[in-house]
Formats: C-alpha cells, sequence, structure tokens
C-alpha cells in the first residue's frame, strides 16, 4: 500500500516536471511583432506560452540595463543598438548560433547583422524584421516634397511634422550631402556634421506643426489634412495609402533609412531554449508571411515574402523601384556615447525660437 | 511611558516608517549616488558634482527649468482665481443635496485617467476640432483655427487637471467659517469687498496655501498634459528628465536633474510660504 502510494507520487512528480519544462517565454518585442494567432499556434506546437510586451528601442534598453538584463527571456531591438548598450551596459548574453537554423534565414542579411553585432567575437543578435524610414507624403498636396531638406520649402509650412529624434539628424545629414555613418568613428567629424544639421533644422523650425511622438498621433495628423508631408516608417504610409489613396510613402532621393529589428536575448533571461524556439518558429515562411501581415513590415526569413498578399506587395514596389532599394542606408551599429552628442543637439533645437 | 505602550508606539509607527524607508529614503540615496558620478569613458565613472555643473553651465537646462517653474506659478495662480468662487459657492450658497451634486460635478472628471482627459482636450482644440468647427459653423473664423500645440493649450491642461485639488481644501476651510462673522460685518457696514480681504481670505488663508502648494507641486511635476498639449518650443522640466533616463540613456544626468527639481521646487514653496506668512504646519494642521 504504502509503496504504492510513494510510486504513484513519483510518477506524479515525473509527470508534473515534464510539465515544469513548458515554459513561459517573456518577450520584449515592438507592436505587431508577436499577433495574436502567431502566438496561439506557438503555443498549441509547443505547450509553452508567450507573455508580450511592447515597446520601443530606447524603452528595450532601458529596461534591460534597469535590471541588468533581467525580467525578460527574448528581446527585439534594431541591429545598430546591440554592439553600444552591451558595451557600455553589458545587458545581452552571445547567441549559441548552433541552435539556430540559419537555413531560415536570408544569408545576406543574416551575415550582415552577425557582423554588425559582434562583440569580442561573439555574435548577439540575428536578424527579424526589417523596413525603412523615409517621407510620408500627401502627393495631391506636397507632390513637391522628394527628400528630407523638402520639408522646409515654404509650399508646405506650418503642414510638415517629423520626430526630434536621431532619424532626423541622419536624414537630415544625407539630404544636405553629408555623409553621417562615415563620420560615425570620428567623434569630431560627427560634431561638425551635427552642428550643421542643427542649424538646418533650427532654420525649418517655423515650418513645424509639431514634432510628433508616436505612430498613431501622425496617422491622426495626415489622416485630418493637418499635416501634408513628414517623416515616418514605411508602414505608416502604406496604412494611410488605405484610408486616402493621396497618402503614400516615399523614398527620399538622398535614401530611405534601412533598419532591421533583431532577436537576442537579455543578459539574465531565464528560458532561453524557449526563446530558441521561438526564433526557429517565427522564421519559418509561412509564420513569417503571418507577422508580415500584421507588422506591415518584410521579415529576414529566406521565402517569406511569398506569402505575402499582393496589395501589401504592390505599395512596397510603388514605393522602391530598384534604385531606390540599392539606395537605401543602412544604420551601421551606433558607438557608445553618440547619443549624449545628438540629444544636446535635439534639446537645443527643441529649445530655438 | 511604560514598555507596553513603547511596543504599541513602535508597532503603529512601523508600517510608516516601512513606507518611508523602503520607498522614498532608500530610492533616493541610490538616485543621489547615481547623481554624483561622472561618466569618463564605456564604463569607467568618476564621483564628483559634474552633472550638477552641467545643469547651471547650459542655459538650456536651466531656462527650462525657469520656465517650467513659472508656468506652474501661473497655473496655481489661474487655478485658485477660478477655483476660489466656486469653492465659496459651494461652501456658503448651497445646501444639503444640491451641495453633494455640486461638489460630485468637481470630482466627475476625475473618474477618467489623465490620459483620457488630455486627449480630450486635443480632440476639442485641435485644427479639425469641435471648437474650430464651431467657430467656423457660427461664422467666426473664416478657415480652421489652430488652437493646439502652444502655451496656452497647456495652461488649460494644467489648470483643468488640477481644479479639484484647489477646490477641495478651499471648501473645507471655508465651511469651517461662521456665517455670523459674515452677518456681523454686514452689520456693521461693510462692504462685500471689505468682507471678503477681511474676514473670508484671512479665514481661509490655509487652505489656500495647501491647495497652491498641492495644484503648484502638481504642475511642476506634471509630464502627460505639457508633452501632449505643448508645441515645439514647450520644453518641460519633466521631459527633460524622462528624455535624460530613456532616450539618452544618461541616468547620471536625468538623477542630478531629479534632484535639482526637488530641491529647487521645495526652495520656492519655502518662499512662498514665508511670502504669505504661512507655516507649514499650520497649513498642514487644516
Amino acid at each position: 500500500m504504502n509503496t504504492k502510494l510513494i510510486l504513484s507520487t513519483v510518477a506524479a512528480m515525473t509527470l508534473s516536471s515534464v510539465a515544469a519544462q513548458a515554459d513561459t517565454l517573456r518577450l520584449l518585442t515592438w507592436g505587431g511583432y508577436a499577433p495574436e494567432d502567431v502566438i496561439a499556434k506557438f503555443e498549441a506546437e509547443t505547450g509553452h506560452t508567450v507573455e508580450v510586451t511592447k515597446s520601443n528601442n530606447e524603452e528595450m534598453i532601458a529596461k534591460l540595463r534597469a535590471t541588468n538584463g533581467g525580467g525578460f527571456d527574448l528581446a527585439q531591438p534594431s541591429q545598430d543598438r546591440i554592439a553600444g548598450p552591451q558595451a557600455e551596459f553589458g545587458i545581452y548574453k552571445p547567441l549559441d548560433m548552433s541552435k539556430i537554423d540559419t537555413s531560415l534565414f536570408i544569408p545576406s542579411m543574416l551575415e550582415a547583422t552577425k557582423g554588425n553585432t559582434t562583440v569580442d567575437g561573439e555574435v548577439y543578435a540575428v536578424p527579424h524584421v526589417w523596413g525603412t524610414s523615409g517621407l510620408v507624403v500627401n502627393t495631391a498636396q506636397a507632390g513637391d516634397v522628394k527628400d528630407y531638406t523638402d520639408l522646409c520649402n515654404d509650399s508646405v509650412a506650418g503642414k510638415v511634422s517629423y520626430r526630434l529624434k536621431r532619424p532626423t539628424l541622419i536624414g537630415f545629414a544625407y539630404s544636405m550631402g553629408l555623409d553621417p555613418f562615415a563620420a560615425y568613428g570620428d567623434e569630431a567629424a560627427y560634431k561638425d556634421i551635427l552642428d550643421q544639421v542643427e542649424a538646418k533644422l533650427v532654420e525649418c523650425k517655423s515650418n513645424v506643426k509639431t514634432y510628433w511622438d508616436g505612430g498613431d498621433e501622425l496617422k491622426n495628423l495626415l489622416r485630418s489634412g493637418e499635416v501634408v508631408a513628414s517623416m515616418a516608417w514605411d508602414t505608416g504610409g502604406w496604412q494611410l495609402n488605405d484610408d486616402n489613396a493621396d497618402i503614400t510613402f516615399v523614398a527620399p532621393e538622398s535614401g530611405a533609412l534601412g533598419w532591421i529589428d533583431t532577436f537576442a536575448l537579455p543578459a539574465r533571461g531565464r528560458s532561453d531554449d524557449v526563446a530558441y524556439a521561438w526564433i526557429n518558429f517565427v522564421m519559418q515562411p509561412e509564420v513569417a508571411a503571418m507577422i508580415t501581415s500584421a507588422a506591415g513590415n518584410f521579415t529576414a526569413s529566406q521565402g517569406g515574402d511569398a506569402n505575402v498578399d499582393d496589395a501589401l506587395k504592390a505599395k512596397y514596389q510603388a514605393s522602391f523601384p530598384q534604385e531606390a532599394i540599392d539606395n537605401i542606408k543602412w544604420y551601421p551599429s551606433v558607438p557608445a556615447g553618440l547619443e549624449a552628442l545628438e540629444g544636446a543637439a535635439l534639446d537645443r533645437i527643441n529649445a530655438a525660437n | 511611558m511604560s514598555d507596553r505602550s513603547k511596543l504599541t508606539f513602535w508597532l503603529l509607527l512601523a508600517p510608516l516608517l516601512i513606507w518611508l524607508l523602503t520607498l522614498i529614503i532608500l530610492p533616493h540615496v541610490g538616485m543621489f549616488l547615481v547623481s554624483l558620478r561622472e561618466k569618463v569613458g564605456v564604463r569607467e565613472y568618476e564621483t564628483g558634482f559634474a552633472n550638477y555643473a552641467v545643469f547651471f553651465n547650459e542655459p538650456l537646462y536651466w531656462n527650462t527649468f525657469a520656465r517650467t517653474a513659472y508656468m506652474s506659478i501661473a497655473a496655481t495662480l489661474l487655478t485658485l482665481l477660478i477655483g476660489f468662487p466656486i469653492a465659496y459657492y459651494i461652501a456658503k450658497l448651497t445646501r444639503g443635496r444640491s451641495k453633494t451634486t455640486l461638489f460630485l460635478m468637481c470630482l466627475i472628471p476625475f473618474w477618467v485617467s489623465e490620459l483620457v482627459r488630455t486627449f480630450g482636450w486635443m480632440i476639442l482644440l485641435r485644427e479639425t476640432g469641435v471648437f474650430s468647427n464651431l467657430l467656423q459653423y457660427v461664422g467666426l473664423a473664416s478657415g480652421p483655427v489652430e488652437m493646439l500645440y502652444n502655451d496656452a493649450a497647456i495652461m488649460t491642461g494644467l489648470v483643468y487637471t488640477s481644479m479639484l485639488f484647489m477646490v477641495v481644501p478651499l471648501v473645507t476651510t471655508l465651511d469651517s467659517l461662521d456665517d455670523s462673522l459674515i452677518e456681523a460685518g454686514y452689520d456693521l457696514g461693510a462692504s462685500g469687498f471689505a468682507i471678503l480681504r477681511e474676514i473670508v481670505i484671512p479665514h481661509a488663508m490655509p487652505g489656500i496655501v495647501s491647495g497652491c502648494i498641492v495644484v503648484f507641486m502638481l504642475s511642476l511635476g506634471n509630464y502627460l498634459t505639457p508633452i501632449l498639449l505643448g508645441g515645439k518650443d514647450s520644453l518641460w522640466f519633466t521631459g527633460l528628465i524622462y528624455s535624460q533616463f530613456i532616450t539618452r540613456f544618461n541616468w547620471e544626468l536625468g538623477s542630478a536633474f531629479g534632484f535639482l527639481l526637488l530641491g529647487l521646487s521645495s526652495l520656492i514653496v519655502f518662499v512662498g510660504l514665508k511670502l504669505s506668512r504661512q507655516s507649514l504646519g499650520k497649513t498642514m494642521a487644516q
């Protein structure tokens, strides 16, 4: 009797320990990158559960820094925000590439991301979703806006909006014929570029209706016609295009700015295996297509664009002819400490009259 | 005091002490230590007051603080000016049910979150918003009018957000004013203004001061309203602290700003108390 009881207890405990292997994945990501249907499919296939926290680059890093890389098992910062924060705060841990099915990735994008996120010989990130930022323009009312500096034209005075953040500085620098990415390593040269851009943005300030903070705020401004030209992400422009055919994304003449959001493991994440399972799961072409339709951006999944609906493909091709694709300026890794320089410039622009 | 009553005293005090120590004092000590770290390179720090020096050497930062402070003071005075008649009406001129109803109406906007209230103002004030369309419909404006993204919009938002915190202490103090004093004033031939100046305001002074302190601190520490309603020039000090912490990864400077905000706002309240010849103890006893 007694042995039976012990045996059944042992059996019950073994069972529950099997059940305990079904872990929770605490995912720190962007809106749209982990849609409900993808999570449901993952949970059904693996038995793990996924908890999603939506965020953005700066907040992701701030959150991980506050806990020394704890609280989450997988994060999705952009590839230029890996090496700098890692050198400074040590918030990520190296990836075990043997646990990732690299055949699922577009090889060129995988190699580029690995190269950008290697610190001391260890790879810290693999690519997931990519896209660009450029101009979202109401072509009926502001057809002459073809480049960032055109936002300062008199024809659109008072009907312009952009963010007071680093992409604006970089975009204007390129549009003014400068090369900020080449000056990343040289603080004095970068400072010089920033000074020129600052002067331009201060001069341009009277054209701006307001500096936008959130994507929804900008969409409201464009939809209501209060703003006719702005700097924004490609997906924002394509979504607005559904409501108003005049509004669309325009790749600027000086080049759209290309970003790649990645998968990176926080330093004190607890369920790495589930994180690797999630990466390998969402990079499958059919799952990647589900994410593309939710987020509006394409992924680094090999063949992931095959199942994407034709409307989105058409908008993408209209905004990006081949020469515009070749002209995309991909963000290189931001060196540690560069944000302080940019921040001071942005504050001065904000305060200028 | 016997041992037993001493124990009771400490047990009753314990929750307050734990609260103060773990949630207020310890985090502040930690923040203060962070604010003393000077960054000299990647993962290299020295101890010193350089972060505080940044505030005083860069005109942008103390200009922003000064702007935040005087706009908060203006918002406080405006709230007092609007709140006082309301409070007087509720406390002295209404009775019973209508008193409760009026009081409740002051409270109703606070049943929704500050974010929703601020978005409400955005819908009203924007170029394609309610006020703009109304003006055009009535014929007072020929084209769309932009009322959002300026300092007046911030002021409207701040006054609206803090009205309750002015009205409640005022109603409480005015309630305690004996009506016969006002009647006596009239009997002796005083004008309405003289009664207000000699009887009502002196009696309500503790309520006015405590209301002002709360409203001033709330406005100074407000983040949402200035960010959402303000325009492209409208820097607010709390916004600066946020951007140092979150977008610039510069916790050291952000902590220093936090302490400067604490110190300077306490100084302004202290000066305000001295000028109105009130003491904090008297105000809080009300």
